[in-house]
């Protein structure tokens, strides 16, 4: 092996490569999901490695809740301006004017009525297969999937019914009007997503690093205080110095207290915490022990 | 941060009652990998359950759809790290899809830790589970003799298990076997070493999964270079760029190294070996790479790069032992698609030479394969594979069977 060290970086990011250029290789018609979050960050930058010096031979494509962080999608629109990609945007307010999607109170939490757009989306251009950046540790349901998640003409997940992943060789084929989710970094946990980001040097929103913030505190929660969730008369505002683990709808995703400025900082605070990335922060996660088990029998990502 | 922590892939191979939940659960807690959102969850479910203390073993409970419905999905992941390693464990549930779940976890594994309850010393599914991992040739095994507390910390208990697990496990040709005492209830033996079992020299169960050496877990000798993708930009900066990528699934490649194509036999010269980070004078398994060759030759997604001095077998026929992983069973006048490396083929099954019986080992004839059944089977491709045995090769040993069908993946095969 020489002085060669493959370390568990290198390993993920091989594998990562490699899933992304299978997906190019053997899919009619992908497209990368992409919303100007870390995770999605990663997965550009892998997908830099699997083919430049050419360009991708697929869009990025982004379902926008319109509920998300300004700073967030600066970065996204930044990013793909950067880089000289095509970025696909589709928001729910589209669908919400199509009918497709009704929603009782457009400033309650979006995440729910995502996989409508998408499924739109996807239906729109006869996408095959969608590349996103879940991964296995964020969450039970997630740690029980295929990196090629098989999805029905409805964009269902049958988790009884999922294709046996066997060594390295990925079953890709879908009939027309299927497709099927494929996860590059299945495989990285919140940690490696951090080492990553140090070692590449990947610009990341300024949310994620500790800044002052004016937030309300709701039950075990730390609210952001924005156009769309403003105090109740008996909630007192605070200014805190806070960053966010997860950036998503801004009505529903919660900080955490930090003054962790730099990466490093970053990776020394995940490696002491003792709450999981979205137990911390994603309240609508919460609401039921198998809430994103049953968003991904819908069509969620 | 050291840079140098290496990713090692387990999976544990026992029932619920060998305590396989609970050494996992045990693992993680002791290691400090659960989180206490994730601790107060099992620790309201194990009061509302009458339970006194928590129950580590509902850290690997399952979906709503499994609790509704009694019934367990064939592999979750699960991630955690010490300061030496990052570790992937592949949990897979021990029951009647038994044979289909744990080939599919153990194909990516580098180890497998076979949990046997030390009341019960080795049983019929400790040989099943040994055999599928030597089937798949899991390059480590661990055998972890557990309830130790349950039969008084005897050390002539564990050693008369451990000389008849290592007999069986010879006749497999499994020779790295490591045999460890351990009560993942107590916590002895599994992370830390505990005041029980003193007499026991070697590592706790994490120390080893630590340590083990698995650099030579890959093949180091073979270059094998299945082309993935052909890259080529057609831009003014690069306009003669023609790279062909792909991952290195054995050996190594030097810029200026000698190749040969497979299945057309050209040969060339490696011109670079390009990455996003630069160029490589050097490029191992399993890194991610692109390859410009010095000769314009006619290469696709599918061929595959060697060197001449270790070359693979091509060839339109073969014999491999094979895991049915569909319901519907094996239908030997059909043609399947098969996929192997990064080349897809159709295939016909032209004998099933015998079916192996996981429990005893014996061969019968049969005319059919369903769910679960292993075989020793004949088979025909359309164009020629460019393939090593799996003994000698994982990545290029190995392929899968798909349904035109149904598009569903029905076998897994292993090259003999």
């Amino acid at each position: 092996m020489g002085s060669h060290v493959f370390t568990h970086l290198d390993a993920l990011e091989s594998e990562s490569i490699h899933i992304m250029r299978e997906v190019a290789a053997e899919c009619k018609n992908p497209a990368l999901l992409f919303s100007g979050g870390k995770d999605s960050i990663v997965m550009l930058r892998l997908a830099e490695k699997a083919f430049r010096p050419a360009k991708f031979s697929f869009p990025l494509v982004h379902i926008d809740t319109e509920h998300n962080f300004p700073e967030v999608i600066a970065c996204r629109d930044k990013l793909a301006k950067d880089l000289g990609e095509r970025l696909i945007v589709r928001s729910l307010e589209d669908s919400i004017k199509r009918g497709s999607i009704v929603i009782k109170d457009p400033d309650l939490p979006r995440n729910p009525f995502q996989s409508v757009t998408l499924l739109e989306t996807i239906a729109e251009f006869g996408f095959d297969a969608c590349m996103g950046g879940a991964r296995r540790d964020e969450e039970k349901a997630r740690a029980k999937e295929r990196i090629f998640s098989f999805r029905d003409e409805f964009g269902q997940w049958d988790p009884k019914n999922q294709r046996p992943e066997l060594w390295d060789t990925y079953n890709t084929r879908v009939h027309n009007g299927e497709n099927i989710r494929v996860f590059p970094i299945s495989n990285w946990t919140e940690m490696d997503i951090w080492e990553y980001i140090g070692r590449e040097k990947l610009h990341i929103p300024e949310i994620y690093y500790a800044h002052k913030r004016a937030v309300i505190r709701r039950g075990n929660s730390v609210i952001p205080v924005s156009h769309l969730v403003q105090p109740k008369p008996a909630e007192k505002v605070e200014t805190l110095s806070v960053r966010f683990r997860t950036v998503g709808d801004m009505t529903c995703t919660a900080p955490v207290e930090s003054t962790a400025h730099t990466v490093e900082e970053i990776i020394a605070e995940t490696a002491t915490t003792r709450i999981t990335e979205r137990g911390a922060t994603r309240m609508d996660d919460q609401t039921s022990e198998a809430s994103m088990e049953l968003r991904k029998k819908e069509g969620y990502f | 941060m050291s840079n140098a922590i290496q990713l090692l892939r387990f999976i544990t191979a026992g029932s619920v009652d060998d305590g396989k939940s609970t050494l996992i659960g045990r693992l993680l807690h002791d290691s400090k990998s659960i989180f206490e959102d994730q601790l107060s969850a099992i620790a309201k479910t194990s009061t509302r359950r009458g339970m006194e203390a928590v129950d580590l073993s509902l850290l690997t409970d399952g979906l709503q759809a499994e609790r509704e419905q009694g019934i367990t999905i064939d592999v979750a992941y699960r991630y955690f790290a010490t300061p030496k390693r990052k570790f992937i464990i592949g949990d897979t549930p021990g029951h009647e899809q038994y044979t289909r779940n744990m080939v599919t976890a153990a194909s990516t594994a580098n180890l497998a830790v076979i949990l046997i309850d030390a009341r019960r010393g080795v049983l019929t599914q400790t040989r099943r589970h040994t055999f599928i991992a030597s089937l798949v040739r899991v390059p480590h095994i661990v055998l972890a003799v557990n309830k130790m507390d349950m039969v008084g910390y005897s050390q002539a208990t564990f050693d008369a298990i451990c000389a008849e697990y290592r007999a069986f496990a010879a006749q497999l040709g499994l020779h790295d076997v490591t045999c460890i005492p351990l009560s993942a209830l107590v916590g002895d033996m599994v992370v830390d070493r505990g005041d029980n079992l003193n007499w026991y020299q070697g590592s706790p169960l994490l120390e080893h999964l630590e340590n083990i050496v698995i650099d030579y877990d890959v093949n180091t000798t073979d270059f094998r270079y299945p082309v993935q993708w052909v890259c080529r930009p057609q831009t003014q900066e690069h306009h003669d760029f023609r790279g062909y990528m792909g991952r290195i699934e054995s050996g190594e490649i030097r810029a200026g190294d000698a190749v040969t194509v497979l299945p057309s036999g050209r040969t060339s010269r490696v011109k670079e070996i390009a990455t996003y980070d630069g160029n490589l004078q050097q490029a191992y398994a399993p890194q991610s790479i692109a390859i410009t060759l010095v000769d314009e030759i006619d290469i696709s997604r599918g061929d595959m790069l060697v060197k001449a001095e270790s070359m693979p077998n091509v060839a339109k026929e073969f014999e491999a032992m094979l895991c049915w992983l569909s319901e519907s069973p094996l239908d030997t006048n059909r043609k399947y698609i098969l996929k192997h490396t990064t080349r897809v083929v159709k295939c016909l099954f032209s004998r099933i030479e015998s079916r192996m019986d996981v429990n005893t080992l014996a061969r019968h004839s049969t005319t059919t394969l369903n769910m679960n059944d292993i075989a020793h089977v004949a088979m025909k491709v359309q164009q020629p594979l460019v393939f090593d045995s799996y003994a000698r090769n994982r990545s290029t040993g190995s392929f899968i069977v798909i349904d035109e069908a149904t598009n569903n993946t029905v076998a897994a095969g292993m090259i003999i």
